[in-house]
């Protein structure tokens, strides 16, 4: 199967290596290669690293998940423990994949 | 111990404060919309600049570009701060419709974000305004609270001096119980409309530690920026002076224990229309510039060309001292502001100008853009602040026809040191004027009732007793 190219481009940003961050983390991996096998790319941002780009995508919360393609974006605060609810935060069709 | 204070460098606020806000902790400021939050929360900041102090306004509510605009009429230049690295101004927009919430978060984000800015320009003094907000964007209140509560012992432990400005709330001093975590200062501001005139009072309602003005404090906001103005009782600590000055007619000089009023003293002479309170103000005025000494008239019924003109009429000219500058008028219609408006600029008239009398004709003018109790606290504050500066305060008043003075000017006589009362009495169709003196403290005074006349050479004491 071709790669369909990166359709969703998607950014979490993280505070640290806290538990919370890991655990979003992992979550969205697991989510993506079910629901967006060979059409995403991750982008990890730790704000302890690089506070000053907080702004730009108006983080507040972490971690913080935003859909940064397709437009508009999105944003998905948490753990991302709610499958269902990070899909429809996506607005990825269930049974897409 | 005395805690150490962060000036606001907002005229008055400072000294009600005992010095400012508390250093290194968090101060909350409260109103409602309009009521001058953000303005207070700017000033402080732009003020702290000045100090040495750089800051940061973290802003939920307006961008930058917006505050900026906001706040430069009152010549502030918020961008020339953050070209100079002295400010760092970052908007916070939460938009609940764009976030979808699953699962556990913290704001670490926002503390992130804070720290860069601390950082940046290594502040010392820093505004929320209005963190509030927050609870608008996010769903979740508890995780919320417990971030707030974490965020304000963050601010202590860096020992920033934070402005928290929110929203007033229906029975609470805001709506989201905020107090509950800022508690060492709060500040409450109001902005009340009456009759179309509007009011702003400022109340420090808590300051730990510190000593402060309780009562509700009158401020502006104008080209000048915001001011409170303090003046009134926080103490009656004035120096009484012995000195005495002519009231500019002998004989009244001599019913007043033959010397005049005290310097320093305040005076209201009250009678019904046409009884010559005005006559008896222009010679103190006129007697006051004789000695060299400056004089600011404040006149609310007539022009000073109509008053000049009239004094002239009865041998007062005070055109002269207008000339040279030591007599100064300030006209206005009384309802050309609102009480706390004219108390603030009859304040920094005063302050301004240094005079040594102060004349106010007609202190009644001024029950009409206020009620009696209101005028009265505004004189309170007026006379508090020229015995402070020992300034003679000089008072007309207006007696209504049929009403006896006593009640009308109960309010403020008490107020007064010395209170003459002039009154015209129709016998066998002449109308006679005589003039007594109700009280004089501190002096053995006239108690008798004195015919009076007004003659092209001003006031004389008719040798009668009624």
């Amino acid at each position: 199967m071709a790669p369909l190219g990166e359709d969703f481009v998607l950014r979490l940003y993280v505070a640290g290596q806290t538990p919370k961050c890991l655990r979003a983390f992992a979550n969205l991996k697991k989510i993506c290669e079910q629901y967006l096998t060979n059409r995403y790319r991750i982008e990890m941002i730790d704000l302890l690293e690089d506070p000053g780009l907080a702004r730009g995508d108006q983080i507040l919360a972490v971690p913080t998940l935003v859909r940064r393609m397709p437009t508009p974006v999105k944003k998905i605060i948490g753990d991302l423990s709610n499958t269902q609810r990070v899909l429809a935060g996506l607005e990825v069709p269930v049974g897409a994949a | 111990m005395q805690i150490r204070k962060a000036r606001t460098g907002i005229q008055g606020l400072d000294e009600i404060t005992d010095g400012g806000l508390p250093a290194g902790r968090p101060t909350l400021v409260c109103g409602g919309a309009g009521s001058g939050k953000t303005l207070l929360a700017t000033s402080f900041l732009v003020n702290g600049v000045k100090f040495g102090d750089p800051g940061v306004l973290m802003t939920f509510e307006e961008n930058g570009d917006e505050i900026a605009s906001d706040v430069a009429s009152l010549g502030f230049d918020l961008p020339a701060l953050v070209d100079a690295g002295k400010l760092f101004i970052d908007y916070v927009r939460v938009e609940r419709s764009e976030i979808e919430e699953t699962g556990e978060y913290d704001l670490e984000g926002l503390f992130v974000r804070l720290d860069h800015a601390i950082r940046s320009v290594g502040a010392k003094r820093i505004v929320l305004d209005t963190i509030e907000s927050l609870f608008s964007g996010l769903a979740n209140a508890n995780i919320l609270r417990a971030e707030l509560r974490r965020l304000f012992r963050w601010l202590k432990d860096k020992e920033l001096t934070a402005v928290i400005t929110a929203e007033r709330g229906e029975g609470t001093l805001t709506r989201q119980g905020l107090e509950e975590y800022v508690s060492d200062a709060v500040i409450l501001l109001d902005h009340r409309v009456n009759e179309q005139v509007s009011t702003r009072r400022l109340r420090v309602v808590k300051y730990r530690g510190s000593h402060h003005g309780t009562n509700e404090y009158p401020f502006l906001i104008d080209r000048n920026g915001l001011s409170v103005l303090p003046v009134t009782s926080l103490g009656l600590e004035h120096e009484a002076s012995g000195e005495r000055i002519s009231s500019g007619v002998r004989a009244l000089d001599q019913m007043l224990g033959g010397e005049g009023y005290f310097r320093g003293s305040t005076v209201l002479i009250s009678g019904t229309a046409g009884t010559g309170k005005t006559s008896l103000a222009a010679h103190f005025a006129d007697a006051a510039c004789r000695r060299g000494e400056r004089v600011l008239y404040f006149l609310f019924e007539e022009s000073p060309n109509q008053l000049v003109r009239n004094m002239r009429s009865i041998g007062i000219d005070l055109q002269p001292w207008v000339d040279t500058g030591l007599l100064i008028f300030k006209a206005e219609r009384p309802s050309s502001a609102g009480l706390e408006s004219h108390l603030a600029a009859m304040y920094q008239q005063v302050r301004d100008y240094q005079p040594s009398v102060t004349i106010v004709d007609a202190v009644t003018n001024l029950l009409t853009v206020g009620t009696q109790n209101d005028v009265r606290a505004m004189l309170m504050r007026v006379i508090d602040y020229l015995k402070v500066s020992g300034v003679t305060g000089l008072f007309s008043s207006l007696t209504s026809a049929g009403s006896s003075y006593e009640g009308t000017e109960a309010g403020i006589s008490s107020l007064m040191d010395t209170w003459i009362v002039v009154t015209i009495d129709e016998v066998e169709r002449e109308r006679l004027r005589s003039l007594r003196i109700l009280k004089s403290r501190g002096m053995a005074h006239s108690n008798h009732v004195h015919g009076f006349e007004i003659t092209d050479n001003g006031f004389k004491l008719a040798d009668r007793r009624a």
